[in-house]
């Protein structure tokens, strides 16, 4: 098949090997050597999962990192940071220390030679605001995860869309998660509350509302009031964490989205995702002209993880699969981006075609 | 959502130093690591019966905290999958053969507005 020109690129988040490095199965080099061998050039790390000793990173790790990247043919391209604004029992941290923590996570990206970093769900406007001129320095771009139950009209996105609009930096961005385009229930969660004992006609009540796109927001109540435990209310609440938008909800912001965290609960055996319709979200980034990244984030490990054999690798292979599909390309393997010149590896932010005038507008 | 792997189902022993007790290894139930002054409580039930966090101490990589110290270690990790030791003391010794191992595990997650961690509970048996 042929897809319009694009030149989106496509890679994975060793989150998603998350079950296998957690056990010890899978090493970090093993992670990276598996995500290349079905054509995924770009990887994304959580440095506070994947690095022992973090915040410190050893120049050792550094060196093994780059000497993979060029073993197997791959680009680090995004770090993901989190904001432990809890990290003392009795008192916040200080806005100086909120930033201060994202400066030491833009110094890691930098090391690693990422040029995007992750800004978690729970960053106050006012942290991306300051640190911006520090990332901006740096040739680092801030992205927001815009992560479910969060949309594009929610007040707290649109508080960051504020603060990216007026201040105009080139430097901060959003960067959407594809669980906020969850159309139908994925079955691995209700599966897994059925094995956990929850009541089959109260998970058929919670999975038909969601699927309906109706009224999640009284579920946990009738849940309640039909004699539910506390399986069915974690069901119910699921249903209230998972949204679904419009896809097409990104094209008035595709200026500032830099990177996609693809989400995934389930590759079926005809490698489409259950829940998540990516046969209609690549073609609106195609459309959008996104040149990023997509890249992968399996996360159904902790759903089947109780009953089943995990094996995190084979879902990946079969969304790589599926995306080489959706981008057009003949083969498993990538091919090189049809239009336009995608930036140079390690090219500062500002030089792909699309983040001219990101923030700006 | 990583529940089931807390209790690891090696490792479990008696204590060496002369008092009396043991040790259980641990995992964290996240997907990362977190500094210790973010892990709130490791509560153990052995066969039934609750050891007191102040009969606890918490081991990561070579290091060993008592729970009243960790809400101020904010420079020590426990790292992803990382199996801590997890040492109690009881007034007698640990029968041998097998002992039912329970452990909450309650984190301090700054984007959830309700505790993290998880529990987990297996029958384990004891290292001659």
């Amino acid at each position: 098949m042929t897809a319009p020109a694009h030149s989106i690129k496509r890679g994975v988040s060793l989150y998603s090997f998350q079950e296998e490095y957690f056990l010890r199965t899978l090493s970090v080099e093993d992670c990276i050597r598996e995500a290349a061998a079905f054509g995924a050039r770009g990887i994304e790390l959580i440095p506070e999962q994947m690095i022992p000793g973090f915040p410190r990173v050893s120049d050792e790790f550094v060196d093994s990192w780059f000497s993979w990247m060029e073993k197997y043919g791959t680009t680090p391209v995004a770090t993901d940071l989190f904001l432990d604004t809890k990290r003392y029992p009795d008192r916040w941290l200080t806005l100086e220390e909120q930033v201060a923590s994202f400066h030491r996570d833009i110094d890691i990206a930098v090391r690693l030679g990422a040029r995007v970093v992750r800004a978690i769900i729970n960053t106050p406007p006012e942290v991306m605001e300051a640190a911006a001129p520090y990332a901006e320095d740096r040739g680092v771009r801030l992205l927001l995860e815009v992560h479910a139950p969060f949309h594009y009209e929610h007040p707290w996105i649109l508080q960051h869309l504020e603060v990216m609009h007026r201040t105009g930096s080139p430097a901060l961005g959003l960067m959407p998660d594809m669980g906020t385009f969850v159309e139908r229930f994925p079955r691995v969660v209700s599966e897994r509350a059925l094995r956990d004992g929850a009541k089959p006609e109260l998970v058929d009540l919670i999975v038909r509302t969601y699927d309906d796109h109706g009224d999640t927001h009284a579920l946990m109540d009738v849940v309640n009031y039909r004699g539910g435990g506390p399986v069915d209310f974690g069901l119910a609440r699921q249903a209230t964490h998972y949204i679904w938008t419009e896809p097409k909800s990104m094209l008035e912001h595709m200026a500032l989205i830099g990177h996609i965290q693809a989400k995934f609960y389930e590759m079926t055996d005809d490698e489409v995702e259950y829940s998540i319709p990516y046969d209609r979200i690549v073609p609106v980034l195609v459309e959008g002209g996104f040149d990023g990244y997509l890249s992968s984030e399996y996360e159904g490990n902790r759903h089947i993880q109780d009953a089943f054999p995990v094996d995190s690798v084979e879902q990946v292979r079969r969304q790589h699969t599926m995306f080489a599909r959706l981008l057009g390309e003949s083969s498993g393997e990538q091919q090189d981006p049809v239009l336009p010149t995608p930036p140079a590896v390690g090219a500062g932010p500002g030089t792909g075609p699309q983040t001219t005038g990101t923030g700006s507008y | 959502m990583f529940d089931q792997y807390i209790v690891c189902e090696e490792g479990f022993r008696p204590l060496e130093d002369g008092r009396t007790g043991g040790v259980v290894e641990v995992r964290m139930p996240y997907y990362r690591g977190l500094a210790l002054s973010m892990v709130e409580a490791v509560d153990l039930v052995l066969d039934g019966q609750p050891v007191p966090p102040s009969r606890t101490t918490l081991t990561v990589h070579g290091n060993t905290y008592t729970f009243d110290q960790l809400p101020r270690t904010t420079d020590d990790r426990w790292e992803m999958g990382e199996r801590a030791q997890l040492a109690f003391e009881t007034d007698e010794p640990l029968g041998p053969g097998e002992h039912d191992v329970a452990v909450a595990v309650r984190l301090r997650i700054s984007y959830m507005p309700v505790p993290g961690g998880g529990r987990d509970s297996k029958r384990l048996t004891l290292a001659a």
